[in-house]
């Protein structure tokens, strides 16, 4: 109940909308009213509602004690919330998105757009959004929450006229079929005092596991530097796997979804944390069905006293990625990354010190305690240590997550792991770190991929997202691709990558480039943005005018 | 920006800047320490006072052996640190981002809605022009409110506004919604700004560095010939402004920072100026026109010329003084009385009342002091020995648990309540107690909406449980007080389950409350009209004051007692003796040695006995013993209760002097009308709630002949046989420093260099007392605060069969009491047209009606018919109205009984009787509004 002012506050007067809170209440029931909770609830009205419109925004309100601008801004920030403005018509009941990120674009994705944009398919929506984490099988199209790969026009209206519009669970390791092959034993071990924290936390250490996210930060170091701070201690793990060209994670969690949760209930016990979030981003509905089932099979059968496990659901945007961003968002805010310091490892989700990781860290743990660090740490070529999961997509045989030494090389990627190119394709150049790695040409296929390798060369391995270019695609369409992506995903909150983004694409979208301009641009993007994303953004257009110089003649 | 001395104490951090070595204290920034030390660093959505948030990317540093340039607004330097702001690589990122926003302005130049805005500033200075990008795809203006323009063409995103509203006003309209190129500054869900819940404090005009939020009509690109640094004539609050003055106009105001406001302004204080400017207001001196009688009716005020003619100021001086010479002389000083206004300058006020002592020979003096916090002051004074508040509204809002109780700042004193806001923001737990609701409720930890009239038995319950539980602070009840024994005999008759079903309060909610009170650290008790404006007035007072003594709640930093005082000077008009039965800093007139006192001073003989209060001198008019009245600023045709009763008196007088800015309902029984000065117009000092005496400066001249009121009050004493000469408020000021000895140290001169000193202050280059009853010491005989018990007592009138509804008078808070100021202001009238009353939305079912529709509310005692308005913040029963409109004076339908001790009429609880109405039945004619628009210009 608030007062609205001017003509229509004196028509309105201070009233509740009683229908409209009547239905919000039945819709959460007695789910917690925190604001933390705000995105989860405003899924499940757009879930049921296939919209958000301002009545059911005034009734959250109300219902959550929050300024109707805080819900309004937090929903129009995600887009997988249709935000109807007043009187606005709701979109149609099903939506075909169509990633347009870099791969799908290279095998046609806007070709299928306009095919389906020409089928005059009844009340359906078509999006293009960015990539959806299926790049090996590119295109791809989500019919509802339906992943539909190697997609066209016939398989997308089967589904819709079958009105398959749910996303399959994928076939993983069961709870109990991990547990009987010796799963959270080790975790027992932990709780059980077979193993001291400083023992575990000193094993990862010596295993050389890095942060699989993107920033490679060792994961052991992260965790002492947790076992030092305060209590109480927050544990965020990161599943939002949105880098373009990068699926790793939703393969592992298909896979074998407790390992990664072992290695998060060792971490939880090794640094003495509270609480464990789980950030899942929403395009893996797939997952998300199964993740829940698995947790609670988990809490039903516990193998040791449990902590609060929260899984919460991304809603579309990639910046959720980014650490303190992701936190904001489990926070149920608008996901904007925070400037450090302070760090997230110092005051990070609820301002409490957080360990905050990426899924794939948690999912070498277990066998890292088992087997020794040795047996991670001994992997690697070209004097690199580990094992790196490479997401590998584009022009080659056989695209799909390869897990391979780290330092590995380019060309012996294709050669011993990919089968080698698609035929009729030559290697033309590659992404080595999904759509913010930068582009390197195939003259540099030999170099070493890892962390810190490629700093000299503008690029950066992040996630291990390789996209595979070939004589048939073109590195300054492709670093438009991306710079279009960033702009898309760009929070808009610092005016380098907000406004940076947007200018560049207008720059790149002319026949000439004014690259005089573009670099300057680059290097304030680099040096003065907030977070990863606009410091990141320039790499590709740099590297296509560095690499590429015969696509601007 | 000078060395912040808060600072100075703290360990230096040395760091170097741009290759000069600087220290940096506290918490101070790099961005602050280079300001410090004259280093401009371009930035834009930092603001001095608010949170930095490090956006706009402005103010880039480099730092040697970090990977990317560092936002300097929200960094801090460490020891040994080396910073450079003005090196190739800092200023490459500069100045990309200010060509970034510059591309995207309008016209891609400077601001088109602001002089000199902050971007144009940083682009010039760092020579950045012609963007080298396209313009992104522009918004459209949003004009829909009349006092402010939204013109996102203009908008940076720097979220100074978003900060403005939600973490310095609290008033939460303004988010920042959608993402990347598309965020979007939004009002409520993306609303018009018009139609959203933004109460136009213009915090975010105020923040806005480009002009994308400037106020209305373009004044933004006016250039000032002078700023005036001035207060804010509205609430008790005392906030600080600047008048932005053009052609002896004011063109606009802006918030200047001060103790009581850090800048900040309500709706009424940044945008209700423009009253002075209008073509009503008063600009010659009027005399009644010979066989024009006076009768109970009201004068349209269009009919001015029927019934008025004007005159000389000679003419009507002699004519105005003569006539209460006249009637003292023959009828005895006793037929003689006077209104002061607490609107007025503290040397105003002071010479009103020695005008009326000393010339008329009466006390008969008083003024709205009576209708708001009479009782309170009267409680206070019997308790504890003082009537001013022992703690600022600062202080207070750093107290761990806030009570707000028959009040509701949100309207009434809307800057306090942003820092009652803030300090729920840091985890101060706030308690409401109000039957009428409002949006403070989303801060508060408990609203207690309690019955109407059943204070004492809530308080007293809360007392029970403090004493049945043992939280009471024995040590400071023993040491520091007298006559618990009384209080507990009777709160122990009050027990929360027998009070709860008549206050409509659950029990543990009432001891929850308590135990919250008594246990906290600190702890402040806030209240307003609610608790004064009844008949147990003063009983309600007492049991806050006892509240505050059995808990020792008193007397410390953020503990203690704040009864906020409603009008900018209601404090000082009462200090310096605008009160029948005291003389200055609330000396009783029945003393003999203070008599004599004041009869040294002033050089004359006095009045022995105590004179009327305002209702008092109604009746003794109504009673024929009363036949003279002057009245400066006052305006008793609507301020005071039952008006059928009150116009009645007034159309009696023989002889009645109206000094005021406009022709107000009051005017209508007047013989002479002597047109006087609006706030802006003349100097003076006004003593804010919280004992701050401050500096308020003439901006602009009085419009035509019209006068300042000091000039005004002397003419009128010299003619009735005084001699005085005052040289202006200056030579005022030092004889008030003689008559009150608490503010005998506050000098003239230290007040123009500081614009505000808080009293007691009593020796010339004291600091002032911020906080009094220190260690529990009362200005009391024995130094002991008293425990006054009070029983329960109901409203004098109850509904019943015939009239069943609790009517109750209020505040809006776009307006301003009478409306004298704010109906005459066009963005206010704008806002809030016209008479409405609030109503629960299930009462309005019961008689078919909507919002807008026309009630007519009946009481014994008139008649009025005002539009509806569903509120849900009303009480089921209870029916609010404000007394601003004059085509539906709420005060036709009020009780004039008056609580014994404070002699306040009860405003807050009639009996009505309510019934369906129609346009037609809207009988006394609208106002007609003459608004000819005087910003079209």
């Amino acid at each position: 109940m608030k007062r609205t002012r001017g003509k229509k506050g004196r028509i309105q007067g201070r009233t509740t909308p009683h229908k409209s809170l009547a239905e919000i209440r039945q819709l959460l029931g007695d789910a917690p009213r925190t604001r933390d909770m705000l995105i989860e609830h405003l899924h499940k009205i757009q879930d049921h509602y296939k919209h958000i419109s301002n009545r059911h925004i005034l009734a959250l309100s109300i219902d959550m004690k929050l300024p109707m601008a805080e819900v309004y801004e937090t929903a129009t920030f995600y887009h997988h919330f249709d935000v109807l403005k007043e009187n606005e018509m709701p979109p149609p009941n099903k939506t075909i998105r169509v990633c347009e990120s870099l791969t799908c674009e290279m095998f046609g994705a806007k070709q299928l757009t306009q095919q389906l944009n020409s089928e005059d398919l009844d009340n359906v929506r078509i999006q293009s959004v960015p990539c959806v984490g299926r790049c090996n099988a590119a295109p791809v199209a989500v019919v509802g929450m339906n992943p539909i790969e190697s997609a066209d026009t016939t398989k997308i209206k089967m589904a819709i006229d079958n009105n398959e519009l749910e996303a399959t669970e994928p076939n993983c390791i069961s709870y109990a079929d991990y547990k009987n092959d010796g799963g959270y034993q080790t975790l027992i071990d932990c709780v059980e005092g077979k193993h001291s924290q400083e023992e575990i936390i000193s094993t990862l250490e010596n295993s050389n596991l890095r942060g699989l996210g993107g920033a490679g930060f060792p994961a052991g170091r992260k965790w002492r530097i947790l076992s030092e701070q305060p209590k109480p201690k927050m544990i965020a793990i990161n599943i939002d796997e949105g880098e373009p060209g990068t699926f790793k994670d939703r393969v592992y969690l298909e896979q074998d979804p407790h390992r990664f949760i072992e290695g998060t209930l060792i971490a939880h016990w090794a640094i003495d944390a509270e609480k464990i979030y789980i950030y899942l981003r929403d395009e893996y509905a797939g997952c998300r069905n199964m993740l829940e089932r698995e947790l609670k099979l988990l809490k039903q059968d516990p193998p040791c006293d449990l902590p609060e496990i929260h899984l919460r659901r991304g809603a579309g945007a990639y910046i959720c990625g980014e650490e303190s961003a992701m936190i904001e968002s489990i926070e149920g805010k608008r996901g904007m990354p925070r400037l450090r310091p302070p760090y997230v490892a110092q005051v990070g989700l609820f301002d409490r010190p957080t360990l905050e990781q990426n899924m794939e860290s948690m999912h070498w743990v277990r066998d890292i305690i088992v087997n020794g660090p040795e047996w991670f740490s001994k992997h690697g070529r070209n004097e690199r240590k580990g094992l790196r999961s490479f997401s590998i997509s584009g022009r080659v045989q056989k695209p799909g997550v390869h897990l391979a030494p780290a330092g590995i090389t380019m060309q012996e990627l294709i050669d011993e792991y990919c089968g080698g190119m698609l035929a009729g394709h030559e290697f033309y150049g590659y992404f080595p770190g999904g759509a913010s790695g930068g582009i390197l040409p195939a003259s540099l296929s030999n170099i070493p991929l890892d962390f810190d390798t490629l700093q000299p060369y503008g690029c950066f391995i992040g996630s291990a997202a390789i996209v595979v270019l070939s004589d048939k695609d073109s590195a300054k369409e492709m670093a438009l691709n991306a710079m279009r992506f960033f702009e898309d995903e760009s929070c808009g909150q610092c005016t380098p990558c907000r406004a940076g983004t947007e200018k560049a694409v207008k720059l790149m979208e002319k026949d000439e480039w004014d690259q005089l301009l573009l670099e300057e641009l680059s290097t304030a993007m680099v040096d003065a943005s907030i977070c990863g994303l606009g410091q990141a953004a320039p790499n590709p257009v740099r590297c296509a005018m560095k690499y590429f110089p015969e696509e601007f003649k | 920006m000078a060395a912040n001395p808060k600072f100075m104490n703290e360990k230096a951090v040395n760091f170097k800047l741009n290759g000069k070595d600087m220290e940096a204290y506290g918490d101070e920034t790099i961005l602050q320490a280079a300001k410090r030390n004259d280093i401009e660093i371009p930035h834009l959505c930092y603001k001095e006072g608010y949170r930095p948030d490090g956006n706009c990317r402005a103010c880039m540093v480099e730092i040697d052996g970090e990977r990317v340039l560092a936002p300097s607004c929200c960094r801090q330097p460490t020891e040994g640190m080396t910073v450079n702001s003005d090196n190739e690589r800092a200023q490459l990122s500069q100045k990309m981002v200010l060509e970034l926003l510059l591309s995207d302005m309008p016209q891609q130049g400077k601001s088109p809605y602001k002089l000199n805005s902050e971007l144009d500033y940083w682009a010039a200075k760092l020579k950045v022009y012609n963007p080298r990008f396209e313009q992104r795809e522009q918004p459209k203006p949003d004009l829909s409110h009349p006092a402010i323009a939204v013109n996102l063409d203009a908008c940076i995103q720097c979220t100074r506004c978003v900060r403005a509203c939600r973490e310095e006003q609290v008033n939460d309209v303004i988010g920042l919604a959608f993402r990347g190129k598309h965020a979007e500054i939004i009002f409520d869900m993306a609303e018009p700004m018009g139609e959203s819940t933004c109460v136009a404090c213009g915090e975010c005009v105020q923040a806005c560095p480009t002009g994308a939020l400037m106020p209305a009509k373009n004044v933004g690109l006016i250039e000032p010939d002078k700023k005036v640094e001035s207060v804010c004539p509205y609430c008790g609050v005392g906030c600080f402004l600047t008048y932005n003055v053009k052609n002896n106009h004011i063109q606009y105001v802006e918030g200047r920072d001060g103790p009581a406001n850090k800048s900040r302004l309500c709706v009424k204080g940044r945008y209700g100026f423009d009253y002075v400017h209008h073509p009503d207001r008063l600009t010659k001196p009027l005399i009644r026109r010979e066989g024009a009688e006076k009768t109970p009716a009201l004068i349209d005020p269009l009919e001015v010329h029927k019934y008025f003619r004007e005159a000389s100021w000679e003419e009507a001086l002699d004519l105005a003084a003569n006539g209460l010479k006249d009637i003292r002389d023959n009828k005895g000083s006793q037929a003689l009385a006077g209104f002061g206004c607490a609107k007025g300058s503290n040397e105003e006020a002071y010479l009103v009342q020695k005008l009326v002592r000393t010339g008329f020979g009466t006390n008969n003096v008083d003024h709205c002091t009576r209708l708001c916090h009479a009782s309170s002051v009267a409680a206070l004074l019997e308790t504890i020995g003082s009537g001013a508040v022992s703690n600022q509204v600062a202080d207070g809002s750093e107290a761990e648990v806030i009570i707000v109780i028959g009040s509701r700042p949100n309207d009434n004193h809307p800057v306090a309540a942003t820092f009652i806001k803030n300090a729920t923001d840091r985890g101060s737990k706030l308690i409401l107690i109000e039957p009428y609701g409002s949006e403070m409720y989303l801060h508060a930890e408990h609203l207690l909406q309690l019955r109407p009239g059943t204070d004492v038995l809530l308080l007293n319950a809360m007392m029970h449980t403090i004493i049945t539980e043992n939280l009471q602070n024995q040590k400071f009840i023993d040491e520091h007080t007298d006559g618990i024994e009384a209080l507990i005999e009777t709160v122990l008759k009050y027990s929360p389950e027998e009070v709860a079903p008549i206050c409509a309060i659950p029990p543990e909610t009432i001891k929850q409350v308590a135990r919250l009170y008594a246990t906290a650290n600190t702890a402040i008790i806030f209240w307003g009209m609610g608790i004064s404006q009844h008949v147990h007035g003063t009983d309600n007072a007492r049991c806050l004051i006892s509240l505050a003594l059995m808990t020792g709640q008193i007397g410390r930093p953020s503990t203690g007692l704040h009864p906020l005082r409603g009008q900018n000077n209601v404090q000082g008009t009462s200090d310096v003796g605008l009160i029948p039965m005291v003389y200055p800093d609330y000396q009783p007139v029945s003393d003999p040695a203070i008599r004599a006192k004041f009869e040294k001073l002033w050089g004359t003989d006095l009045d022995p006995h105590p004179g009327k209060t305002v209702v008092e001198i109604m009746h003794a008019i109504h009673d024929g013993d009363l036949d003279g009245l002057y009245i400066m600023g006052e305006n008793p045709a609507m301020s005071d209760p039952n008006l059928n009763h009150a116009r009645e008196a007034l159309a009696t007088l023989e002889h009645c002097v109206v000094q005021d800015i406009f022709f107000t309902e009051t005017c209508s029984y007047a013989d002479v009308i002597l047109p006087a000065s609006a706030f802006p117009e003349k100097t003076g000092t006004f003593t804010n709630t919280d004992r701050r005496v401050q500096m308020g400066r003439q901006a602009i001249d009085p419009p035509g002949d019209a006068r300042q009121d000091l000039w005004i009050i002397q003419e009128i004493a010299n003619r009735i046989g005084l001699e005085w000469d005052y040289q202006g408020a200056e030579d005022v000021f030092a004889e008030i420093r003689l008559a009150i000895p608490s503010m005998a140290g506050i000098t003239w001169d230290r007040l123009e260099q500081e614009d505000t000193l808080t009293y007691p202050l009593k020796k010339e280059g004291d600091p002032g007392e911020p906080i009094i009853f220190k260690d529990g010491i009362f200005p009391t005989e024995d130094g002991k605060g008293r425990f006054v018990p009070a029983e329960y007592i109901g409203a004098a009138e109850l509904p019943d069969s015939e009239f069943p509804y609790v009517f109750v008078t209020g505040r809006q808070l776009e307006h301003w009491h009478t409306g004298t100021m704010t109906r005459h202001s066009r963005v206010l009238d704008a806002l809030e047209p016209g008479p409405c009353v609030m109503i629960n939305p299930k009462d309005l079912a019961k008689f078919s009606l909507k919002t807008g529709d026309i009630l007519v509310i009946e009481s014994r005692r008139g008649r009025i018919a005002a539009t509806t308005r569903a509120d849900e913040h009303m009480l089921e029963g209870v029916v609010m109205m404000p007394f601003t409109f004059s085509e539906a004076a709420a005060n036709l339908i009020t009780n004039e009984s008056l609580d014994p001790f404070g002699k306040i009429p009860e405003f807050k609880y009639c009996a009505v009787k309510l019934n369906k109405g129609t346009r037609a039945s809207d009988q006394i004619s609208r106002k007609n509004k003459r608004a000819t628009d005087i910003h079209s210009t």
